[in-house]
């Protein structure tokens, strides 16, 4: 297999702090690749450096083998990296199905057109209506996304990562804030995904990380520390030591 | 018809009326009437353009009198030296002329002030944006040939075909369509896949650009439509009033108009109207008791600010909107 994504020696620092110190990563094709690690490890730094929010100070970033480090967000999301926010980020005053509809647009060529109504294109409203449907809102379609509650504004970001028909998806905490029902159902619903896209999870439900990853990165004050699978990362000592506390 | 929302109807009653009442006023001798209907108009259409970027944009521009302004000196250069002689290339009462200048500088002008404002945001595109209208202002006020702050006469307006500018009805009828077609246009915008992007944008930037969007250019797209758009405005404005000068452009006029937009309810089809409508009746009420009319005039709009959530409009929203 070849990675579909390769980061090698990425450097962020903020006043002094390394927020990614020297990372070297590999995703997989179709690899559901889970990063953990303790509050302040620098995870949403390195996720918003791989989307282009950020830009690193040193090292480099390939998607499919192509350079892609200094290309800025909006272009990397036309290369095929779609992200969702650990903190819900989503235009508020639109409805949900407006809202994922926006990411299908985004994918059917400029949106320079300024006379049909956005809303009566019917292959963007129809392949918006899909994602919706299978995150499992179709009640909530019409309704205003400032009106829904955290757990449903968690499943949007997910159809929204969804209808971007992105190959590789980031997904900053999911679960975060969701009850248990709701993260087992994301959970299953992920599950499903597996394979179909590749999945960068950044997540602190350790449930959810060992049953979803097939790989693990262990991400400590900047650097990694360990890489591997399930199994490997949950007897690894160093991990143990630092991540899963001193026993 | 049947789906249409309250403040829909509204929209098409207050806008039947503004085609009704004017020149009824005029026809029974009220030409002052006629004069507020016409001022009204015009700065509905200027506020209808800053709604664009303010409203359904989020871009809070202060300095869009300057478009006001240039639209109004491109029939008064023009105009000027027909009568005057020198600057033979542009020396013309032709009104077609005319109003390709107010459109294509203001374009330009919008192209070129957008670009180098919209790298900023909030605050800082409120300040730069109002530096650059009063760039132009100063500008204007600095040409003596055209009477710098004195202001220019116009002695002869846009000759158009089919319709005489010196004909108050006229005048109205051309603005007055002219308004409509206006909010049409952002009407229609707003509902398309680049006014989405828009939307988008405006609540939430990071969103937008995360999806793909390049949204500086799908924002300076709208700077430039709204430029455009106010700088006709000007063009009817300079025609109707017959005197321009560097005043148009001051700071304090692009305020008088965000004022209208958010007087009257931002990011809704009649909000900028109605803004416009009563910005300019109570000037002229409120200006007949006593010349310090800002004074009342300023603690209504705090009022309106801190106790209505979205202007004018936000008082006739029907349940549900």
């Amino acid at each position: 297999m070849k990675p579909l994504l390769e980061v090698k020696g990425l450097m962020k620092t903020f006043g002094g702090v390394a927020a990614t110190d020297n990372v070297h990563l590999d995703v997989m094709k179709g690899e559901i690749h889970a990063i953990i690690g303790p509050n302040g490890a620098g995870k949403t730094t390195l996720i918003s450096q791989l989307s282009g929010a950020l830009q690193p100070d040193a090292g480099t970033v390939l998607l499919n083998g192509t350079d892609i480090t200094n290309k800025p967000a909006y272009k990397r999301a036309k290369l095929g990296i779609t992200r969702s926010f650990q903190i819900t980020s989503l235009v508020m005053g639109m409805s949900v199905l407006d809202n994922v509809a926006l990411a299908v647009q985004a994918n059917d060529g400029h949106s320079y057109r300024f006379l049909k109504p956005a809303r009566s294109v019917t292959h963007i409203r129809e392949k918006a209506m899909e994602s919706v449907i299978k995150v499992g809102l179709r009640k909530r379609a019409n309704d205003k996304t400032s009106a829904l509650s955290h757990g449903e504004h968690r499943q949007m970001e997910i159809a929204i990562a969804l209808a971007s028909d992105a190959e590789l998806m980031l997904l900053d905490e999911p679960m975060a804030g969701l009850g248990p029902t709701e993260s087992g159902l994301l959970v299953n619903f992920l599950k499903e995904l597996k394979g179909q896209r590749t999945i960068l999870l950044i997540e602190h439900d350790m449930d959810a990380v060992f049953a979803l990853a097939d790989r693990i990165s262990v991400l400590v004050y900047g650097q990694i520390i360990a890489t591997g699978l399930p199994d490997e990362i949950r007897h690894n000592d160093d991990v143990r030591h630092a991540y899963l506390g001193e026993e | 018809m049947k789906n249409m929302t309250k403040t829909g109807w509204i929209t098409v009653i207050g806008m039947v009326m503004l085609a009704i009442l004017p020149p009824y006023f005029l026809l029974n001798g009220h030409a002052f009437y006629m004069d507020l209907a016409l001022r009204l108009v015009i700065l509905g259409i200027a506020a209808v353009s800053l709604n664009l970027l303010l409203g359904h944009g989020g871009m809070v521009s202060f300095g869009h009198a300057a478009f006001i302004g240039l639209g109004a000196y491109a029939v008064g250069i023009p105009s000027y030296h027909a009568t005057w002689g020198g600057f033979d290339l542009i020396a013309s009462y032709n009104g077609l002329l005319h109003l390709a200048l107010a459109i294509g500088v203001s374009a330009l002008f919008a192209l070129i002030t957008g670009a180098i404002s919209l790298r900023t945001k909030g605050v800082y595109f409120l300040m730069i944006t109002m530096a650059f209208g009063q760039m132009a202002f100063f500008l204007f006020q600095s040409l003596d040939v055209y009477n710098g702050d004195d202001g220019l006469t116009i002695d002869v307006r846009s000759e158009l075909p089919f319709i005489n500018l010196d004909s108050p009805m006229q005048l109205y009828g051309l603005s007055y369509v002219s308004l409509v077609i206006a909010m049409l246009m952002v009407k229609i915008i707003v509902n398309s896949r680049f006014g989405m992007v828009l939307q988008g944008a405006k609540d939430n930037n990071e969103r937008m650009v995360t999806l793909g969007y390049n949204t500086y250019f799908y924002r300076l797209t709208a700077y430039v439509i709204s430029g455009a758009m106010c700088g006709y405005a000007g063009f009817l404005l300079g025609n109707f009033t017959t005197f321009i000068s560097p005043d148009m452009m001051h700071w304090t006029r692009s305020g008088e108009l965000m004022f209208m937009v958010i007087l009257g309810g931002a990011s809704t089809a009649l909000g900028p109207i109605l803004g416009s409508s009563v910005f300019i009746l109570m000037e002229e009420v409120l200006s007949s008791f006593t010349i310090f009319w800002h004074l009342p005039f300023g603690l209504m709009l705090i009022g309106l600010v801190l106790f209505v959530r979205g202007g004018l409009m936000g008082l006739f929203k029907g349940k549900g909107e």
